[in-house]
Parts: structure tokens; C-alpha cells; sequence
């Protein structure tokens, strides 16, 4: 796919600073160019190739104790012009009536670049497609194996943001998204297995399809699918439990990435997200899980969704502890977050795209490694389960009560790995959770993946977070299967 | 709101389709499916404004088809590309990307096998629909209006309102239009911590007595919701639910439940009405009701939707939702539906139970007014698990006695529309999405509230 180039991106600032105002206390314009593309066989059959291309900007301009925004996909000097003006009346419309008057944001400049190894750009349609036939046809085992797919998505895009004050911050992300799923049925008993739910995805080129196994990946599915028709459901009551990196990525981000959103503890989601159990009082003093909890905002983990230099308003993105030895330190606030609160934050003021103004968002949000091997986790466990890949997920809205499924359990007896079991679920709050956790997985079984949809704000906002994790052992969990 | 005529849009579409018609080579074939906005955002946190904007947008999805392959399609396919492309609505800009976005389509389509699933409207029906009753405020008028309503309350949400435009046009002379200008003030009235009242208000005309009845309605509650609360514990409890909580329920159930894909690769939650001749209550009627929607009648390939589609009658299962894809994969004809079969105007039918006798019929339990942040529990058997939201009461005796605290239900679809399934509302709600993720949405729903004994609470 074709970039931005430099001969662009100076064509587009030069057009964009003769467009901002410079009467104002503040002015922004944030561009993005998004190219796209989605390729999927499913049941043996290619899907229309799919390309996007979405270009547009937002201009933000604060002044006087007014705020607003115009997101065009108009570019010319005439649309630019249009914006400014839209801009400039919501401004006037909201002097005096908003939830912070004073302008949080600074003029830096930087930039950011993905880490790209190996390009798809060197491949060629018929080679990628090709890659999804095979792995298509591979995942067709058995009659009862009734549905398959094999997708690879790419999204480049090439970010620019100016501010009157001679801002400017140029940010260009690649990322891969790969998917497999098989799904197998007898009678009314159907079961799926997919390749992580979506979330082995991550900056890159080729080599996010490697870092997670995806072609064993597609031998290792179907037979799972049908190992799962035939087992009995997982069974209920309390115990402990380990789950797999992959389940671990729902749990932070539900039961630890949203409750520390700053936004929503200060109200802005309440109508709609929801609002958050943690308070403003809790930062520095409350235990938010056993010692053994180390939980970072890391923007700088090379490949993981959500790496960038720059969040959306601008601010330097560093690595931050939020909760250190189970101890809360720190929020997910960004600039205008913070100003309001009174309290630090960190760089994660984010937009969906052009069309959406940076609210406060997930970024890279990560359990940092333990001391416990993999085997030592399961061998600590006379009578539990191990559950891996999400299926389900629920929690209220301040988000404390959850619950959430697998799609593959099974039963560890006696420190060892034993029978299958389907539907495996579990149940819990988040409270009082986190401080069952009793082993944390080290350095080498450490996973670093990614949700791509994350929703949230008003307007609506999909966005991509990264998530990584060891495999986590959790004491005494409420824990039960699906219907008979 | 727009700067644009009211036409503008439309014009400018056609008008370009048309040009992009005159670039084409042989027998290509070019669909064109535009979804577009002028919408103005304003987004309230404690009665004052958090963020407030307007997005303009222009979405084309084009496919270029090889029409020499087989015109509708044959056994061995039509070698065909799909692309979006965000338009500037300026001529020289857009005509610029469409002549690159057709020349990258067809040496994609040269690239990939021919799609034996492809179809695409091939009868030239043209539709134009423009509902915009002229009644939707200007920006300082709603702002004025909703801060003076937010008084001295904890009011957060947000206003949306505009133009949304959905256009089809194709290379064979086909052009559909609907556009429509609304207002949805989605927005809730908190007292504290998770205590609140959740309201829409949403139309073509705004009614300031009825949006003022709607305040008196959330304020009145709020002081229900000052009562001490009760914390329930986990258990069986007789339980109304309010039309819009039922409006969750039925979206989880939609949720692949209504697609002929999902029924034909056995993913359906209603599996089980398929294989095992599982039933809901026969009071139980679902439709795809379009006429009665605010969606538009035509969808993304050119095929027009009918005024209706039961997909339930008498609690048992009737009728799909039907893409054109799934219609060529599985040779039943196509309905209109979009590319996930999913319903954009669900209906429910309405029962018995008059509103003033809610309360009295419940006797003694929950009434919920909203379920929030629903998924499957086992999706095969259409088990569901959710929490309660905003306004929920403890009832006793046919009086709310006080605000419950939050809990999570965790029931399958065929207790609580089924076996367990006590009566349903006479009164059914309409209620426009305010969902807004990529752009406003245009489905709708139209629910009764549902009585329903011993729902199964969790947590």
C-alpha cells in the first residue's frame, strides 16, 4: 500500500498551518490517512477482496472557556476553511458551559514509526491469498468440522498532528491482524476454537503471523473443536485456576484497564461505558491485588498494538507503573484528564480516527512477568482447571462484577493437566479478584498480544489496546460450565 | 446544521457514480453503496459540556465486477474487488480517487478467483426517501434547552443530531436514496455512584412538552432511587422487564440468531429451535419490520428490502434473514439483508398487561429497567448472562418498595421468552438507536416490556 510521503505530508502541513487560526488560545489539526485491507476463505472459498482508504481531519480549537471540534474529510483550502469555521461557533457556543476552561495541551514535536520486519509489501495478493487457502483447507478435518475461516487484515496509518504553537508530531503505525477459526457441531452441541479471538494481532509485517505460531496453530484448532464436542461440560464450584495468556488479556483489560480510566472515575462514561469502582482517594493506598501484581502502561513494547511516541493530544507517551506490588499508583489519564483531577496520569488520550475526538483510552496495558514456570503454575494445583482463549465476556458498569467464558478448558488433577472440558466459565469481583492471584507466570511465558475492538465513548469509539501477559494462577475461584 | 442544500449529497453521488460509469471498460459492472453523515455532537458530563463537535462524512463502497464472467453470477464465479473510499466531495479530489481506486479494483480482481457466492440487484428499482420533518433544533437552541433541563441534576449523555445519508447506485442505471434528518438525546440523570435514570428522546421534531415530560419522568424517579437501596442475594426472582431491557435481551438474541449463515454453519443461539423444535411462548412474535423503521429499504448490492420478515410467529421459528451472499451459498432468495443478517427494525409483538397494571401483576419482585453489557453464557443454548442497570426496584405487594442494587442474571432465552414467560406488555416502545460507532445509526427497535417468573440471578 501506498505511504504518505514526505513530499505529501509537506504539501498537507503547508495547507493545514494556513488554515489554523492563530488568534486562539489553542488550535489543532489532527489528519490521518488509513489504508486497509481484509482478505478471508472461508469453507473453502475466497471472499471478495476488501480495500479501504479513509482520509480526513479534525481541527480542535480551545479559546476564551470555549472548546470545539470539526472532523472533515473535505482537505481543500475551502473544506479546511469550513472546519475552522465550525470549529470556532462550537467554541462560542460552549464558552462558560464546559468541564475545563483552561487549555492542558503543549506544542511538541516527534515522531513515531512501527517496527516492521519483514513487509507484506514484499508479498503479493496472490501470496497472501494463497497463505489463507491453505490454511483454510488445512482446518476441514472431519464432516463435523461445519465452518472454517483463515483472515489477514492490514492497517497503515500515516497520522500528522500540527498545533498553533508549532506542534508537530508525525506518527506512522502498521499493524497485522491474522485470524483462524473452526468451528465443529453434532446434533445441537457446537463448538468454536479460533486463533486467540482475534488477538494475536501487533505491529508488523509477516512476522506477527510467526510470533504466536500461527501455522501450527491450524493443525492444533480443528482438533480441539472436536475434542470439545465430546467432553462434558466444565464442572461448578470453587477452585483454583490458571488462565492462559490469552484469557489474561479480558481480565486486565475489563477488570483493570477500565476501572482505571480516568474519564470514566471523573463521570464522562457513566450514560454509556459505565462508571469505575476506583476512586480518586484510592490511588497511592489501596491494595488492588496481591503482591505478587505488577501491571504497567508501557507505549514502547516493540510490536504491540498500541505502541506510539505521541497519544492524540500530543503528549509524550513513557512507560508507567499503575499498580506496583499490588498497590494502586496511577490512573489511565491523559492531559485533560489529569487537569481536572488534579492527579498524574499518562500519555493515553486517543481517537478511534479523524472522525473522533481522543478521549481516555487503554494503550499497551500489561501484567509484567512473575517468577513461576509454567509448570510449576499447573503443579501447585491439586484440583483446578486451566482455561485459555476468551468466548465471553460481561461485567457491570462499575466494572466489579464479572463474568467471564473460555473457549477451552481443562481439568488439572493433581498438579497435571488432564481431561477437556466446554464452556468452561467463571465468576467474580474484580475487588477482591485480583487478590487471589497466587502465581504469575515469568519472563519466558510472557505473550504480547492485542484487543482490536475495544468500545467506548459518545460518540462511539472502536479502538485497538495491547494487552500481554504471563499465564496467572488465581485461588479459590467460582467456577462453572455450560448447560446440560 | 449542514451547510450542504437538502439534495446536495444526493446529487453530488449520483452525479459522480455516473462519471465513475463512464470510466468503466468492457463488460465491468460498478455498485456503489454510500453511507454519509452532517452530524453535530454534544457530550455532557454533571450538566456541563465535555466535548462538543460536528463530523462530516462520505463513505463510497464500490465493487467492480466483471460482468463478461456471468452477469449474476455462474458455478464458477465472478471475478470482482471491493473498495471504501472516503469522498471530499470535491470533484477534482474525488474523481482522482476513484480513478485510482478503479485501477488498483481491477488488477485486484485480476489477482483473486472468481467468487461463485456473488450477487448483486440486476432489475434497475429506483427508491428516493427523504424524511426530514424540518424539526430538528438548531445547535444553541438544544444546548440552551438541555442545560436549563439539567437545572441542578447530574445530567450526562449526549445530543446528536443531523443528516444521515445512505445512497446506492450502480452502473446499470439503478439509484436509491434515503436520507433523514434526526435528533437523539441519549442521556441519564444520576444521584450517585451507579444510581440513576437513563432516558432517550430521540425524532424527526422535537415536541418540548414531551422531552419536558421525559425530565419530570427521570426526576421522579431519582427520588424512588433516594430510598436506601436493597441488596438482593443470588436466586429465583419474578422480574419485569422494561422495553428496553428487553431490547438487550433480543439483541443478544440477534446476534447471529435471525442469519441464515449462522443458522446453515450451526453458530445460532436458536440452534436448538432448529434441531430440537425448541420453542418460545406462542405470544412471542419477531419481525424485521422496515416499514415501521427508520432504516432505509434498500441495502449495500442494490437489493430492496420487503416491508416485513417474521422471523418468529407464535413462539416458533419462520423465516431468515437472507443476504445476497448467503442467498447464492445456500440458494434461498435473498431479503435484503445486509452482510451480517442482522435486524435494523426489529419488532416485537405486544400482549396484555396494560401499563397501569404492571406493578400489581409483578406482585413481588424486580422491576429492571435497563440490562447492560450482555454476552452468551453458552451460546448453542441461547443462554445469556448480563447485569442490571440505571433503574431497578424492589416490588412488594404491586408498590416500589426500593432501588435494588446491581446484579447479574445469567438465563437462557427459552425461560425467560418461553416456559417462564408470564405475559407481555400491551404497550410497545419505539426506540432509535443512538449507537454511533463510524456513524449515526439508522436501526430501530419496537418491544413490549416482558413479565417473566423465577429469572435466575448469579451474583
Amino acid at each position: 500500500m501506498a505511504s504518505v510521503d514526505s513530499a505529501t505530508y509537506e504539501q498537507l502541513e503547508d495547507r493545514f498551518r494556513a488554515a489554523l487560526p492563530g488568534d486562539v488560545d489553542y488550535a489543532s489539526l489532527r489528519f490521518s490517512e488509513e489504508r486497509g485491507e481484509r482478505l478471508a476463505v472461508s469453507r473453502g472459498v475466497v471472499e471478495p477482496v476488501a480495500t479501504t482508504l479513509d482520509v480526513g481531519v479534525m481541527v480542535t480549537i480551545w479559546d476564551g472557556g470555549g472548546q470545539g471540534y470539526a472532523a472533515t474529510s473535505d482537505l481543500t483550502a475551502a473544506g479546511l476553511a469550513d472546519a475552522v469555521e465550525r470549529a470556532r461557533q462550537w467554541v462560542a457556543r460552549t464558552r462558560s458551559r464546559s468541564v475545563a476552561e483552561s487549555v492542558p495541551f503543549g506544542h511538541p514535536v516527534g515522531s513515531y514509526r512501527s517496527p516492521v520486519e519483514r513487509s507484506w509489501d514484499d508479498t503479493t495478493l496472490g501470496e497472501r491469498i494463497d497463505i489463507l487457502r491453505r490454511a483454510d483447507a488445512r482446518l476441514a478435518i472431519d464432516d463435523r468440522i461445519v465452518d472454517t475461516s483463515a483472515a489477514l487484515g492490514r492497517l497503515e496509518t500515516d497520522a500528522l498532528i500540527i498545533t498553533s504553537g508549532g506542534g508537530r508530531i508525525e506518527q506512522n503505525t502498521r499493524n497485522t491482524y491474522p485470524g483462524l477459526r473452526a468451528t465443529a457441531n453434532q446434533g445441537s452441541n457446537t463448538q468454536t476454537r479460533t486463533y486467540g479471538r482475534g488477538s494475536f494481532v501487533g505491529q508488523g509485517g509477516q512476522e506477527v503471523l510467526d510470533r504466536h505460531g500461527f501455522d501450527g496453530a491450524i493443525d492444533r484448532l480443528p482438533v480441539e473443536a472436536l475434542q470439545l464436542l465430546d467432553a462434558a461440560n466444565a464442572p461448578t464450584g470453587a477452585m483454583d485456576i490458571v488462565l492462559a495468556p490469552d484469557q489474561m488479556i479480558l481480565q486486565i483489560h475489563e477488570s483493570i484497564g477500565h476501572p482505571l480510566e480516568l474519564d470514566r472515575i471523573l463521570g464522562d462514561e457513566r450514560n454509556y461505558a459505565g462508571t469505575s469502582f476506583v476512586t480518586p482517594e484510592m490511588f497511592g493506598s489501596y491494595r488492588y491485588g496481591s503482591e505478587l501484581l505488577n501491571v504497567t502502561f508501557d507505549p514502547n513494547v516493540s510490536g504491540q498494538l498500541a505502541g506510539y511516541g505521541f497519544d492524540d493530544d500530543g503528549t509524550p507517551a513513557e512507560r508507567q507503573y499503575l499498580i506496583r506490588n499490588g498497590m494502586l499508583e496511577r490512573p489511565l489519564g491523559g492531559s485533560l484528564s489529569q487537569a481536572r483531577a488534579g492527579m498524574e496520569g499518562v500519555a493515553n488520550s486517543r481517537a478511534s480516527s479523524w472522525n473522533r475526538p481522543a478521549i481516555d483510552r487503554m494503550a499497551n496495558l500489561n501484567v509484567e512477568p512473575g517468577s513461576s514456570t509454567f509448570d510449576e503454575l499447573i503443579g501447585g494445583i491439586e484440583s483446578g482447571m486451566y482455561l485459555q482463549t476468551n468466548n465471553s465476556w460481561s461485567i457491570d458498569d462499575s466494572r466489579n462484577k464479572f463474568q467471564f467464558s473460555c473457549e477451552y478448558g481443562q481439568l488439572i488433577e493433581n498438579g497435571e493437566l488432564t481431561t477437556v472440558v466446554r464452556n468452561p466459565s467463571y465468576r467474580g469481583i474484580s475487588a477482591t479478584f485480583w487478590r487471589s492471584l497466587s502465581g504469575v507466570g515469568d519472563a519466558s511465558t510472557f505473550t504480547v498480544m492485542g484487543t482490536p475492538n475495544c468500545g467506548k465513548g459518545e460518540p462511539n469509539q472502536m479502538i485497538g489496546t495491547g494487552h500481554a501477559s504471563p499465564p496467572c494462577r488465581f485461588a479459590a475461584v467460582e467456577v462453572f460450565g455450560g448447560e446440560s | 446544521m449542514s451547510s450542504n442544500s437538502p439534495r446536495s449529497v444526493q446529487t453530488y453521488f449520483n452525479e459522480l457514480v455516473s462519471w465513475a460509469t463512464s470510466t468503466l471498460t468492457g463488460d465491468e459492472v460498478l455498485t456503489a453503496s454510500l453511507s454519509a453523515e452532517d452530524s453535530d455532537f454534544v457530550r455532557f458530563n454533571r450538566g456541563e459540556v465535555r466535548q462538543a463537535g460536528s463530523v462530516r462524512q462520505r463513505m463510497v463502497t464500490l465493487d467492480l465486477i466483471d460482468g463478461a464472467g456471468s452477469g449474476d453470477g455462474s458455478a464458477a464465479g465472478t471475478a470482482h474487488a471491493e473498495a471504501s473510499v472516503q469522498l471530499a466531495q470535491d470533484p477534482t479530489l474525488d474523481r482522482a480517487r476513484i480513478t485510482a481506486m478503479i485501477t488498483q479494483l481491477r488488477e485486484q480482481r485480476a489477482l483473486a478467483p472468481p467468487d461463485p457466492y456473488l450477487a448483486y440487484a440486476t432489475d434497475v428499482v429506483s427508491t428516493d426517501v427523504v424524511a426530514d420533518g424540518g424539526g430538528v433544533p438548531e445547535p444553541e437552541w438544544a444546548l440552551d434547552t438541555i442545560q436549563r433541563a439539567a437545572a441542578d441534576h447530574d445530567l450526562v449523555g449526549i445530543y446528536a443530531a443531523g443528516d444521515v445519508y445512505h445512497g446506492f447506485a450502480n452502473s446499470l442505471g439503478q439509484r436509491n436514496w434515503f436520507q433523514s434528518s434526526t435528533f437523539n438525546f441519549d442521556w441519564s440523570l444520576y444521584l450517585q455512584a451507579d444510581k440513576a435514570v437513563k432516558t432517550l428522546y430521540a425524532g424527526h421534531q422535537w415536541d418540548q412538552a414531551a422531552f419536558e415530560s421525559k425530565v419530570r419522568w427521570a426526576t421522579d424517579q431519582l427520588a424512588v432511587l433516594a430510598r436506601p437501596p436493597v441488596a438482593l442475594d443470588p436466586g429465583h426472582y419474578r422480574t419485569y422487564l422494561a422495553p428496553t431491557a428487553v431490547t438487550e435481551l433480543i439483541d443478544m438474541m440477534s446476534w447471529g440468531g435471525f442469519g441464515l449463515e449462522a443458522h446453515r454453519t450451526k453458530q445460532t443461539p436458536l440452534l436448538r429451535m432448529v434441531t430440537e423444535g425448541a420453542t418460545l411462548d406462542p405470544a412471542i412474535r419477531i419481525s424485521e419490520d422496515i416499514a415501521h423503521g427508520v432504516a432505509p429499504n434498500f441495502q449495500e448490492q442494490g437489493y430492496l428490502r420487503p416491508d416485513e420478515v417474521v422471523l418468529i410467529d407464535h413462539g416458533a421459528y419462520n423465516d431468515w434473514l437472507v443476504s445476497p451472499r448467503s442467498s447464492k451459498e445456500y440458494g434461498v432468495p435473498t431479503n435484503g439483508a445486509s452482510a451480517g443478517e442482522w435486524p435494523m427494525a426489529l419488532a416485537m409483538g405486544g400482549g396484555t398487561l396494560g401499563a397501569g397494571d404492571v406493578l400489581s401483576t409483578l406482585d413481588t419482585g424486580l422491576y429492571v429497567g435497563n440490562l447492560w453489557y450482555l454476552n452468551f453464557s453458552d451460546r448453542a443454548a441461547c443462554r445469556t448472562t448480563g447485569m442490571t442497570r440505571f433503574a431497578t426496584f424492589w416490588v412488594e405487594n404491586g408498590e416500589i418498595v426500593a432501588p435494588a442494587n446491581v446484579m447479574r442474571f445469567d438465563d437462557t432465552a427459552f425461560h425467560l421468552l418461553g416456559s417462564n414467560l408470564v405475559g407481555l406488555s400491551s404497550e410497545v416502545e419505539t426506540m432509535l438507536d443512538p449507537s454511533t460507532y463510524g456513524g449515526r445509526s439508522s436501526a430501530s427497535h419496537r418491544l413490549p416490556g416482558a413479565l417473566v417468573d423465577d429469572m435466575t440471578f448469579t451474583l
